[in-house]
This record gives structure tokens, C-alpha cells and sequence, in this order.
């Protein structure tokens, strides 16, 4: 399993969990995981779209992610996230139901498209995975300090001169690159996974912000590898194993706390 | 703005959503003072420290703060909010986010950082937990580390939202006496918002009283008496004072002015 066709899907894969891991420690720690599942399912119909009209799927992904973020937090400036972000969720499935239908892609693409294509990177796709993925760990490290402020309390923030909205939307900016880049490697619906998982384990092995998010990011790497593995040796899909790992980890992250905590 | 004044709000009124809360607020804080603002559930207390914050524009009037020029000059504590119990962040991580939070970046180690984080902590006692989830503390310690957050820099305005509500009387009189020893220490003026005053009878040096969107604002012993407050209220209000602590009560009113006060827990706690 590690032939030569095979490196890319290793490198990839790797970089989106390191991302995905990364920027999914902010999004457990601001209870945004709504979000980060409705951003992919907003913005796979992006590449439907980008194939009818001609471009790279990925500009169709950006656009898209780019839309989902803009409803968001244009809505939640009036209302609660949640249903801002359910009612920007179905406006761009709608818009995706349309373009779906339009393309003459087969039904294999969507499904690539939803539970991702780990065995298939190309040469000309890692380029635009290490260039998006690269971006959204630089913000997450510049943003590191406000964000994290914000996240504890938006209002202790605010006294600190850091706008709470300045900080979402550029928190869902992140969270829309991270699933441009990570959508055709692991499917829109497994970005979610490796968003959440790793995380929500990190967070129960350490008390320390940062060691939490790096912790997150490794966590997410095996898991990632592991998956691959597993998937190569039973032929089984990819998407079993990262859904899988993931709650598995999170189980152990929670498990090993709950013991933490009775001194066993 | 009077000279060694930090804090002066003059005439300030203040509507949400069209309707009016706060109306003509006027008094000012002087360095190093210990002011209690006072108030029922509902007056404007809240509004009050958010306008003073500049969350909130005055419709009329104005609020001024002298930062002395330094950059950081509010400090604030706002009312209980839920710490997360599964952020991972510990007592010392949020004091430090108190000293740089709004930078850029990830924090790298630096002595420097790390000392005045501790001395901050030891300041209010903390030092204890400083390395505990903050989310696991009790709620007295929770309220030490906000207070070590938002004093950090020295700010020379600290503005607390009920930070005594949900503490027993043990950590009430322990929050208070830190508080006051900071203000002197740091020469920081402190303005402290709770609906029950008497904790902080030996502590204020001034008390502002708020009712019906008014304010009374003076020495307590100047403004908590019953020609003041039956003013502010509007009808006839007795001051009573017993084994050391005030007691607001409403003698004759009409019907909503009576359930106004029966309803209102600063007047019916402290009925014996
Ligand atoms: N956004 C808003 N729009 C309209 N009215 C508001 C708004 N926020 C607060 N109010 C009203 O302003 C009044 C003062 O509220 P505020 O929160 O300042 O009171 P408070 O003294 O802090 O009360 P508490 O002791 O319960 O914290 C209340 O009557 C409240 O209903
Ligand atoms: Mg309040």
C-alpha cells in the first residue's frame, strides 16, 4: 500500500487531517459543529456547478463554502446560528438539487463527491490542497490569541477590543477554506467527521489551548492513516473507517477523562 | 472632565429598541474610588456598564473616561456567563488571554509573560488553581480569575456586573475585601453592580442607585436615606437600618408601585 500511485493519497491525506484537525479545535471549542457539517453539504454542489459551466471544481467548492459562510453570518446577525446556518443549508442544497440535475456526470461523481475519492489523488490535485491548506493553518495561527478570547466569552473579547463578528466570520472563512480543500480527498460528509472527532478527544486529554489544538491535529493524522490502511487491506470504503476512528477516538478522549477524573 | 477624574457620565440617557431605559445618568468616578451601583433586577445596571464599555451609544449626554494614556483603561467583568467545562484552558490561560488576547498569533513562552501572569494570580489569590480547568472551578474562583483578567493590565476603570450573585457570604466578604485591596493597590476605580448593597456598605467610598431609570449617586450615607430614594422611586420609600445592615422598604404605595417593590428582590430579601 505504499506503491507508487499510492503517495499522493498519503500526502493528501495527511494534509487535510493536519487542517481539518486543526481547525476543528475551534470548532468544538465555539460549538460550531452545525456549522462545519452544513458548510461541506452547502458547498458539494459547488463542483456540479463547476463542471457545468467549465472550471475547476474546486473554484465551484470555494464559491459555494464562500456563499454558505456569507448566509450564515449574514442571517445569525438576526437570529441564532443555528437556524441561520439550517436555512443557508437549504437554500444551497436547493441551488445543488439544481445543478445536480443539470450535469451529465454519472452518479459515481456525487458519490465521490459526498464520501470522497482517498484512492484517486492526482499530481495536478495536491498542489491546490497544500496551497488552501497551508492558508487556513496560517490564519488559525494568526488568529490564534482572538480567536480563542472570543471563543471563551464573545463579551470578554468585545472588552478587549475583539469584534465577536469579526471573529466568526472569519472563524467560518477558515472552516469554508479547510472544506474546499478537504471535500474532494475525504467527501463532504467526512470532512465533518474529522472536524469534530479529534477534537472533541484532544480537548479531554489536555488542559492547555494550544497543546489541545496541535494534540487534535496529530489525532486526526492517525486516525486519517489509519483508515487508509484499513481501508487498502479489507477493500472496504475509506469513509467507514474515518467515521468509525473518529467516534472511536472521541470515545477514548472522553473515556480517559471520565477515568482522569475519579483518580483511576 | 475634572481633574483626577477616570470616569464621568453626564446627562446620559439610553433607549433599546425604542424603548427608554436609562435617562439623564450623571455622576463621575474619581482614581482609586470603590463605587457600588445598585439596582433591582431590571433597572439598567447592566445597560449602564455596557454604555460606559461603549457597547451601547447614549441617545443624549456623554461618557468620558480619562485612560491616563495608557491603552488598556476598562477593565470588566461581565454578569455570570457559563465557562465551558470541557475547554481546555486553564485559570492561568485566561489571565494571560487578559494581558495579550486581542494580539495576533500563537503565544510563545516568555518569562516575562509568565511572571506577571503568576503575580497577577497571586494578587487574587489563584494561585492555588492557576494550573485548573477553569471550567471546573467553583464559582468564587471562577470570579477570582475573571477579576485577575481583566486587572492585568492595569487598567485604571474596572467595571464588575454582579460579580457577588450565586457566591455564599463567606466568598462574598472575600471578593469584596480583594476588591477593594486591588482598587487601592493598583489606584484603580472600581464601579461594582449587585442588587443587594449591604456586603458592600464598608467598602464604597460612593454608591449610585438606580430606579426607574434614575440615579441617585453620592456617599451611601447621602443617598441611601428616605427623602433620596422616595424621590427616585417616586413614592414614599423607608430606609431602615438594623444591626448594621439597610433594609429599603415600600410603606404606603399604590397597588403597582407596592408590587413593583414586593416584586423586586432587593426589598423583599432583606425584609426579616
Ligand atoms: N436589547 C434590549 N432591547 C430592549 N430592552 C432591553 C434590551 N436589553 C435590556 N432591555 C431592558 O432594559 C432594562 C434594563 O436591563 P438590564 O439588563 O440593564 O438590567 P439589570 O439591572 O442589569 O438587571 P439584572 O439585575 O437582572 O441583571 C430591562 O427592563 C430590560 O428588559
Ligand atoms: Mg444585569
Amino acid at each position: 500500500m505504499f506503491e507508487d500511485f499510492m503517495v499522493n493519497t498519503w500526502i493528501a491525506a495527511t494534509l487535510v487531517a493536519v487542517v481539518a484537525g486543526i481547525v476543528g479545535f475551534f470548532v468544538v471549542i465555539r460549538g460550531a459543529s452545525f456549522a462545519a457539517h452544513a458548510l461541506p453539504l452547502s458547498a458539494f454542489p459547488g463542483a456540479a456547478a463547476a463542471n457545468l459551466v467549465g472550471v475547476n471544481p474546486l473554484l465551484g467548492l470555494l464559491v459555494f463554502s464562500g456563499l454558505g459562510v456569507a448566509g450564515i453570518s449574514q442571517l445569525a446577525r438576526r437570529g441564532r446560528r443555528d437556524l441561520a446556518t439550517a436555512l443557508s443549508l437549504v437554500m444551497l442544497l436547493g441551488l445543488g438539487a439544481l445543478f445536480l440535475s443539470r450535469t451529465t456526470e454519472y452518479f459515481q461523481a456525487v458519490y465521490a463527491l459526498l464520501f470522497g475519492e482517498v484512492l484517486g489523488v492526482s499530481n495536478a490535485d495536491l498542489g491546490p490542497v497544500a496551497l488552501l491548506g497551508a492558508v487556513s493553518v496560517a490564519l488559525i495561527v494568526i488568529l490564534f490569541r482572538p480567536l480563542l478570547l472570543s471563543s471563551v466569552s464573545p463579551e470578554l473579547g468585545e472588552a478587549r477590543g475583539v469584534s465577536a463578528r469579526l471573529m466568526e466570520a472569519l472563524f467560518l472563512s477558515v472552516v469554508a477554506l479547510a472544506t474546499a480543500m478537504a471535500l474532494p480527498v475525504v467527501g463532504a460528509l467526512l470532512v465533518f467527521s474529522l472536524m469534530v472527532g479529534p477534537a472533541s478527544a484532544a480537548r479531554a486529554l489536555t488542559n492547555r489551548p494550544l497543546s489541545a489544538m496541535l494534540l487534535s491535529g496529530a489525532i486526526s493524522v492517525v486516525t486519517v492513516w489509519a483508515a487508509i490502511a484499513l481501508s487498502f487491506i479489507s477493500d472496504w470504503p475509506v469513509g467507514l473507517f474515518v467515521g468509525g476512528l473518529s467516534a472511536l477516538t472521541y470515545g477514548a478522549g472522553r473515556s480517559w477523562a471520565w477515568a482522569g477524573e475519579r483518580g483511576l | 472632565m475634572a481633574r483626577g477624574e477616570v470616569l464621568a457620565v453626564r446627562q446620559a440617557s439610553v433607549s433599546l429598541s425604542g424603548r427608554s431605559i436609562l435617562k439623564d445618568i450623571d455622576f463621575s468616578l474619581e482614581a482609586g474610588e470603590f463605587c457600588g451601583l445598585i439596582g433591582a433586577n431590571g433597572s439598567g445596571k447592566t445597560t449602564l456598564l455596557r454604555t460606559i464599555l461603549g457597547f451601547i451609544a447614549p441617545s443624549s449626554g456623554s461618557v468620558t473616561i480619562d485612560s491616563g494614556g495608557k491603552l488598556a483603561s476598562v477593565g470588566y467583568v461581565p454578569q455570570k456567563f457559563a465557562l465551558d467545562p470541557y475547554m481546555p484552558m486553564r485559570a492561568r490561560d485566561l489571565v494571560a488571554l487578559g494581558l495579550d488576547g486581542n494580539r495576533l498569533g500563537v503565544p510563545l513562552p516568555s518569562p516575562g509573560r509568565r511572571r506577571k501572569v503568576d503575580e497577577m494570580l497571586e494578587s487574587v489569590d489563584a494561585t492555588r488553581f492557576a494550573d485548573q480547568r477553569i471550567g471546573n472551578l467553583s464559582g468564587g474562583q471562577q470570579q477570582r480569575v475573571l477579576i485577575a483578567h481583566a486587572l492585568i493590565r492595569r487598567p485604571r476603570l474596572l467595571l464588575l456586573d454582579e460579580p457577588l450573585a450565586n457566591l455564599d457570604m463567606r466568598s462574598v466578604a472575600g471578593v469584596v475585601a480583594l476588591l477593594r485591596r486591588l482598587s487601592q493597590e493598583f489606584q484603580t476605580s472600581v464601579l461594582l453592580s449587585a442588587h443587594d448593597m449591604n456586603p458592600l456598605l464598608s467598602a464604597m467610598d460612593r454608591i449610585v442607585y438606580l430606579a426607574h431609570g434614575r440615579a441617585a449617586s453620592g456617599s451611601t450615607d447621602a443617598v441611601v436615606r428616605t427623602e433620596v430614594l422616595s424621590q427616585l422611586y417616586g413614592y414614599h420609600i423607608d430606609v431602615v437600618r438594623v444591626h448594621g445592615r439597610v433594609i429599603v422598604v415600600a410603606a404606603e404605595a399604590e397597588d403597582d408601585a407596592q408590587a413593583a417593590v414586593a416584586h423586586d428582590p432587593v426589598h423583599v430579601a432583606q425584609v426579616p
